[in-house]
């Protein structure tokens, strides 16, 4: 560092040999450095820009393979045909896209109370350790992998399921599981927004002695809205792209469900089944159920991005997703 | 808090909330004890190290971890320099590239909710058949590498971002250049951000399963080159459970192999989240 002493930053008139010369080599070694971090800041670019053109690629490609199916078949095929019979060119997408709804409305109706009743446990109704224990269990529960849940739901839920009423993989198998898969998900993001809540609203209730029924949804539900309904949301995306624990407890039989307790197919796991020997238009039709899949994530992500996060919420949610 | 007056609704919220809780903790510990129990008795050490005999009924998981420790080897070699160089831009350029940080920004965003089973189309179109590479370990380890780049770079983002503003003024009142800054200050001192978006990073990877059926194969043989098809851990248990009938308790010794791996790795991850906020 000795480079940087007064007289190479304010050479004066009077300069001796030496002093030139550390001055040449000052300009030098700066040269380098402005030209390594060019170079740095060029190369971080060119991988920024890789990663920026991975989800573009992405989208290109699943729209390019199933560019034929929509060609040659045409939207309406998918809701006309006489059913899901791919090896006969029979492409009814129907049921398998009611069975993707049913799932994920089902999960979404027991996770969204049940995972905002968690957050309130942890913000409201436990004591301190205990809720950070229940917080911790959450977040297990969220890093347990979707096969070790369908593992579970096959080789425990299912036969439970079976005992009530035959034959156990069932809509209802898909509903709980894809429910436990979400729920730390509305919960943790919940108590992230529960816990955004100004101190101050909550002294404030205190302050008026309000119940703590009248202080949760007068005041704090209110307030942590826009976070409570991006937790939906993402819960939301997980369920509907969510494959493996699906596939393994629904049964995967193509068909309008009657009941609960009668299995149903969706969307994720049609790929999954069938990508293995699925040619031609078949498969391009398997590519277009994964464009849909993609189009309503990438709608779900575009209204938490401009709609709901904002500010705190939009910066916790990064925190858990 | 604590409240005084205690209404009927107040007392019915008070018990969906707490039955609630007990309810779902229960449902935690049933899946880890059901899984404990039926895992256990495969689980020991002849049943890491043997190969899977009778397709996988029989024998040990031995391939299938090399597999599995080969695709996120891949994966990490490919996500690391791309992750690291772009949450270097997203935390350092902030001034010089703000738009190309946004659209980056955004475009992860994005990745971050694609499901993984188009990860897996995508996988398959690109990876297998445009670049020619096949059902190989390379295809799902690339596959992988697109997956968890999102995680990696929001926790490696964030961790560089929480280093103080001095650490930057201080080097560029040393008239350090950036690139001196960059890797002899900021990312070492940012290194434990960097190592938990690692750790988060190979779990997503070792819990995928969907991504990975048409990228890597299901093949359970010891692979011979990144070529080769290879099976992870999380296909095994697929396989086991779904197509073998009478493989459920090697499914589940797999399983309880791979939640046990997670576990740590989660474990890990918050100590060194935890130690580095307590010493700061």
């Amino acid at each position: 560092m000795t480079l940087w002493s007064s007289n190479t930053l304010f050479p004066s008139t009077h300069q001796t040999k030496t002093q030139s010369h550390s001055q040449a080599v000052f300009a030098t070694s700066l040269r380098q450095a402005h030209r390594r971090d060019h170079l740095l800041r060029n190369s971080l670019r060119i991988l920024s820009g890789i990663t920026g053109a991975i989800v573009l690629l992405i989208a290109l490609f699943v729209l390019r393979e199933s560019l034929p199916a929509l060609r040659h078949l045409g939207l309406h095929r998918f809701f006309t045909d006489a059913d899901w019979y791919p090896l006969e060119g029979q492409f009814n997408l129907r049921p398998i896209a009611l069975g993707t709804a049913l799932t994920t409305v089902g999960a979404l109706g027991l996770a969204t109370p049940l995972g905002i009743f968690s957050a309130l446990f942890c913000q409201f109704y436990a004591p301190a350790f205990v809720a950070a224990g229940y917080r911790r269990l959450l977040e297990l529960l969220a890093g347990i992998p979707s096969v070790v849940y369908g593992f579970w739901g096959l080789v425990v839920l299912v036969p439970q399921i079976n005992k009530l009423h035959p034959p156990g993989q069932s809509l209802l198998a898909g509903i709980l599981i894809l429910t436990l898969m979400i729920l730390p998900t509305v919960a943790l993001l919940s108590a992230s927004s529960l816990r955004s809540v100004p101190a101050s609203y909550l002294r404030g209730a205190k302050a008026l002695s309000l119940s703590r029924w009248t202080t949760l949804t007068r005041i704090v539900f209110p307030a942590a809205r826009s976070g409570l309904m991006a937790a939906v949301i993402l819960a939301t995306g997980r369920a509907l792209g969510e494959t493996m624990a699906v596939l393994m407890v629904c049964g995967n039989v193509v068909q309008v469900p009657d009941s609960l307790f009668d299995p149903v197919r969706s969307l994720t796991a049609n790929i999954a089944l069938e990508m293995a020997y699925a040619t031609a238009e078949h498969r391009s039709v398997l590519f277009v159920s994964g464009l849909v899949l993609l189009a309503m994530v990438a709608g779900l992500v575009t209204i938490t991005d401009w709609k709901f996060l904002t500010g705190k919420a939009a910066e916790e949610s990064h925190h858990v997703v | 808090m604590s409240f005084k007056q205690s209404s009927w609704p107040d007392r019915v919220l008070s018990s969906f909330v707490w039955t609630t809780a007990v309810a779902i903790t229960a449902v935690f510990l049933w899946i880890i004890f059901s899984i404990l129990s039926q895992g256990i008795g495969q689980l020991s050490l002849s049943f890491l190290l043997t190969e899977p005999a009778n397709a996988g009924r029989e024998g040990g998981i031995a391939p299938i971890l090399v597999s599995t420790l080969l695709i996120l080897g891949v994966c990490l070699v490919i996500a690391l320099p791309l992750g690291l160089g772009t949450s270097l831009l997203l935390a350092e350029l902030t001034v010089s590239d703000r738009r190309l940080g946004n659209w980056v920004r955004r475009s992860l965003d994005f990745l971050a909710g694609v499901p993984s089973i188009v990860f897996g189309l995508f996988g398959n179109v690109f990876f297998a058949q445009v670049l020619g590479l096949g059902f190989s370990i390379l295809s799902g380890g690339l596959t992988l590498a697109c997956m968890v780049l999102p995680l990696l770079i929001r926790a490696t983002e964030e961790g560089l971002r929480s280093l103080p503003a001095s650490y930057r003024h201080g080097a560029a009142a040393l008239g350090l250049s950036q690139t001196t800054t960059l890797f002899k200050i900021l990312l070492p001192a940012a290194l434990p951000g960097l190592t938990v978006g690692l750790v988060l990073g190979i779990g997503r990877a070792l819990a995928e399963t969907a991504a990975l059926i048409f990228t890597s194969g299901y093949v359970d043989r010891f692979p011979e080159s990144l070529l080769d098809s290879g099976r992870t851990l999380s296909i095994h248990i697929f396989d086991l459970s779904m197509n073998v009938p009478g493989g459920d308790a090697n499914a589940a010794a797999s399983a309880l192999v791979l939640l046990l791996v997670l576990l740590c790795l989660n474990g890990m991850a918050t100590t060194i989240a935890w130690r580095w906020s307590t010493h700061r």
